[in-house]
This record gives structure tokens, C-alpha cells and sequence, in this order.
């Protein structure tokens, strides 16, 4: 049920064109989550094959685009 | 091994490994400069094989980049010359860290070393274009400007007046300012070494980073690592202030301890409590227990202190470490390019319980709610500006823990009435907008 997806697909967040609809919040609550000024905190670790779906949904449901899936990890650190 | 920059102070420092001053032997004329460094070698990196000879002596130099992240430049300038278009090359000489000086000494003093290494570096990954960005509002881009027509470079020259806002030096705002006139930060990917200036793949690098760069081209990655520490070699330069004797830029060697960089800037005139190492992206360092840290771009210490851009503040113990970065915290949530939601509502939030744990205002929901609110914003940021601010404000609750339980019980302490120590830019001298 918990192995990750194979292409290592991970949803992340453009934080300049999120302005917190929280469609993602209602799409996939298991990877998401609201701070307390109602903007999304995700968990960029590779999603689980049984959610990519629900993220591909999220992803096409998010009104300002801000939301992606993608296999690797926007910033180096 | 330590020696002021000032005009006239320039006595050779004989240190432990190698000689000290290295990037202000030559002067600030170009004649002068021409006199002590000669021409600039391209001649003996000619050529498809030169370039990548002049890349591999700057990886094997092992410079680091002097801006604060300290990245390998060697690295970076590969990743730049593989990509598919022409690059560009940004001089970064922004130094929009109010702590910090050093890179307006630098240019002020060997301008032309900065530009001898930004040719050098156009050359090594194939870039015949640089943008050489200051902060405007100064008098550097106007000398800067007077130096370059003096000059006869194999590459086309483009002054940016940047504004003077903390988040526009940031090196993907560089790339958003040129391309769009907007001094704003941009998400990633792509990174500017990827696709930056125009669409093309853009090497940024700091200027002290590009006088290291003409230095390592002419006399080699040897010569380069007789000072420094094998992960960190080469000279640095720092900006030691607050309550020291003699507040000034310094060139040292990383490795060097925290304490001999005060000795070096005459000590100090009271009693010190803290240090603030790396600026105001930086750590408080608790004194006299961090005297024999050692200063490196590594991150080092139990708070992961780091060398950053170099910026060195000297705290008395009777002032409030807590009030100090309560001031510096809001000045960096005023400074927020407002557009991610955790930097713009967080970095005001976090600010406000600095100043109430500073002011005798806090009970242990406001404690809770500040470590609660560090968390959450860090790492949450388009830029690293919230994680920036989130580091200083944690390294403060750390470094000052005691104070902080004087605080708690509802006592000011008197170093809130004290004048601040940490500088920070007159309201007259900061931008509004980011164009």
C-alpha cells in the first residue's frame, strides 16, 4: 500500500503563485496539511503509488498552478 | 595573518602558511594594478582546452563561494559551461547585509582585480557578457563605471543598479531584475545556472569570489591553498564590528578561531556576550565558551555556525542579545519580497514574539508559539530568506537561554535600553519598490 511510485514522483508547491485556496488540503489531506495563516505544508517525500492519482487531481485542481508533481526535488540544499 | 584593508594599513601579514593581504596588493588604479598583477593571463587558457584548464584550476584551488553559501565555484562554473546556450556571467557586488562591507572595500580598493576576475570567469565558461550589479545609491556604480571605460575587455560590459532591498542580491532576483526590471526573488527550477539571464545558462558570483578567481588564474591552485583549511582554503575577507577596538574589514584565513579574529580587530572594549558570525542569516555565538571556534564556510559549532558572507558582530554582554535580534528579525520581515505566504505573514509573526520575549511581555504560550512558528516557516520560502531569519531567531532563543528565563518571569532586562549594536540601513537609504 506504501511503496513509493516508481518514477519517484513528488508533489511540490511554487510558494510565489500559492495564495492558500487549499484545494489541495481537500484533494489530499495525507500529504497536506495548513500553518496557521492558511498556507499548505507539504510533504515532498516520493507520494505513494496509491495517492499519485489523488495528486494528479490536486495538481490539475490548484487555481493559481501552483502545485506540481514532479521527480525531483526543486531545491538543492 | 590578519590585515586591516584600510588605505595605508596594507604591512604585509607573514601568517603561519602564506602571506596576507592577497586581494589588495595591487591598487586601485589600473595602472597600478597592471603593475603588480600584469596583464590578465588568457593567453595561457586560449582556447577550448584553456577554458576547461582554467575550470579544473579553480576546482582544484577549491575556492568557495564568498556571497554566503560558500558553493564550490569550480563546480558551479562546470554546471554553467555545460548547458546548451551561450552563458552570461553576474558580478554580484550588491552586499545588501547591512553587517557587511567588505565587498564595497574590495571594489573600492582593487576594483580591477574584481573585474580581471570576471573576465576570467566569462572566459572559463564561454560567456562573452557581464553584468556587474551594485546596489544603487552609492557612489560605487559611478566609480565602477569610470574604471570599465578605462578598460579594453574580450567581453561586453552591462552596470545594473540593483535596489536596495535586503532580498534583491539574491541571485535569482539578479536574474528576475535583469530580465524582467522586477529586484524580486523566483522560484526554482529553474536555477539561474540552468536558465538565467535571457533564457541562457548564468554563472553568479560574488565579487570577492571573482578577485579569488583572477588570483588562482595567475598564480595557481597551489599558491591558493598555502592559507586557509583544506576544505576551506584560500583568504576570506570579513567585517568585524560592534564592540571592538578597531571595527573594520579583515582579510583572515578560514580556520582562523572567533576570538583571534577580535584580537585582530584590537579586541574587545567591554565585556562581550555573544558574537554574531555570518550576518543576519548568521548565529549568535555565546562568548567567552565560542573564543576557539573555528571560522569556515563549513557550517561548525553546535549551532552550525558558518563564515556566511562574513559579517562578524561583537554583542557586550550588556546589551540584549534577545532586543538585538527582535530589531534585526523585524527589519528582515520588512524586507520580505511579500510573496510567499509563510515569509510574508510568518517572518511579522515571528518578529512580534522576539519583541515580546525581549520586552518582558511573554508568558510560555508566546515561547511555545515562537519555536512553533521557527518550524513552520522555515524552508517554506520561493528564496531562503524566512530560513535565514528563522536561523538567527533560533540561534538566539539558544545563545541566550538564560536571559530568556530572566525574560520569562516578566523581567526587562537593562540592556533593552541600551543603543542597539547590531547596524542596520537608515529608512532614507532603503527602496520601496523593486524596480
Amino acid at each position: 500500500m506504501s511503496a513509493p511510485n516508481p518514477e519517484g514522483l513528488r508533489l511540490q508547491v511554487d510558494m510565489i503563485k500559492c495564495v492558500g485556496h487549499a484545494s489541495c488540503l481537500e484533494l489530499l489531506p495525507e500529504r497536506v496539511s495548513l500553518d496557521e495563516w492558511g498556507y499548505p505544508v507539504i510533504e515532498t517525500d516520493p507520494l505513494p503509488q496509491h495517492l499519485v492519482a489523488h495528486a494528479r487531481r490536486a495538481v490539475a485542481a490548484c487555481p493559481t498552478l501552483a502545485l506540481r508533481l514532479d521527480g525531483k526535488l526543486a531545491r538543492v540544499r | 595573518m590578519t590585515i586591516m584593508l584600510e588605505r595605508g594599513a596594507r604591512q604585509g601579514g607573514q601568517g603561519r602558511q602564506g602571506a596576507l593581504p592577497r586581494l589588495l596588493a595591487g591598487g586601485r588604479k589600473l595602472g597600478e594594478h597592471r603593475a603588480t598583477y600584469g596583464q590578465i593571463p588568457l593567453r595561457r587558457f586560449s582556447g577550448e582546452d584553456g577554458r576547461r584548464m582554467l575550470v579544473r584550476a579553480i576546482t582544484d584551488a577549491g575556492l568557495r563561494g564568498r556571497g554566503g553559501a560558500g558553493f564550490p565555484t569550480g563546480r558551479k562554473m562546470a554546471n554553467v559551461a555545460a548547458g546548451a546556450k551561450r552563458p552570461v556571467v553576474i558580478a554580484n557586488g550588491c552586499e545588501s547585509e547591512p553587517a557587511s562591507r567588505k565587498d564595497k572595500m574590495l571594489m573600492a580598493c582593487a576594483p580591477h582585480l574584481v573585474l580581471d576576475g570576471a573576465v576570467l570567469a566569462a572566459h572559463a565558461v564561454g560567456a562573452d557578457r557581464v553584468y556587474l550589479c551594485v546596489e544603487r545609491g552609492t557612489s560605487i556604480a559611478d566609480r565602477l563605471e569610470r574604471e570599465l571605460a578605462q578598460r579594453d575587455d574580450p567581453v561586453k560590459w552591462k552596470l545594473v543598479r540593483v535596489p536596495r532591498r535586503y532580498v534583491s542580491s539574491e541571485e535569482s532576483a539578479l536574474v528576475h531584475l535583469i530580465n524582467d526590471g522586477d529586484g524580486r526573488p523566483l522560484a526554482a527550477p529553474p536555477r539561474p545556472f540552468e536558465k538565467g539571464v535571457g533564457g541562457r545558462p548564468t554563472l553568479v558570483d560574488n565579487v570577492e569570489t571573482l578577485a579569488h578567481v583572477a588570483l588562482i588564474a595567475a598564480y595557481g591552485p597551489g599558491w591558493f591553498r598555502e592559507v586557509g583549511t583544506r576544505n576551506d582554503p584560500g583568504s576570506t575577507l570579513v567585517t568585524v564590528g560592534g564592540a571592538v577596538a578597531r571595527p573594520n574589514v579583515y582579510e583572515i584565513a578560514p580556520g582562523m578561531r572567533l576570538g583571534e579574529v577580535l584580537d585582530a580587530a584590537g579586541g574587545a572594549v567591554e565585556p562581550i556576550g555573544a558574537v554574531l558570525v555570518g550576518g543576519y542569516f548568521g548565529t549568535w555565538v555565546p562568548m567567552p565558551d565560542g573564543w576557539g571556534l573555528p571560522l569556515t564556510h563549513d557550517r561548525t559549532g553546535p549551532l552550525g555556525t558558518s563564515l556566511g558572507a562574513g559579517g562578524i558582530v561583537a554583542l557586550p554582554a550588556e546589551s540584549c542579545g534577545l532586543a538585538e535580534t527582535a530589531r534585526v528579525v523585524r527589519y528582515l520581515a520588512e524586507e520580505s519580497a511579500q510573496q510567499c505566504g509563510p515569509c510574508m505573514f510568518g517572518l511579522p509573526a515571528i518578529a512580534t514574539d522576539l519583541a515580546a520575549v525581549a520586552y518582558g511581555r511573554c508568558d510560555p504560550a508566546t515561547r511555545q508559539r515562537l519555536s512553533r512558528r521557527i518550524a513552520q516557516v522555515t524552508r517554506r520560502g520561493a528564496c531562503r530568506h524566512p530560513d535565514g531569519a528563522t536561523r538567527l531567531a533560533t540561534s538566539a532563543l539558544a545563545a541566550f537561554a538564560g536571559d530568556l528565563e530572566t525574560h520569562m518571569d516578566g523581567w526587562t532586562c537593562t540592556g533593552v535600553s541600551r543603543d542597539p549594536i547590531l547596524p542596520l540601513p537608515d529608512r532614507r537609504h532603503r527602496d520601496r519598490g523593486w524596480k
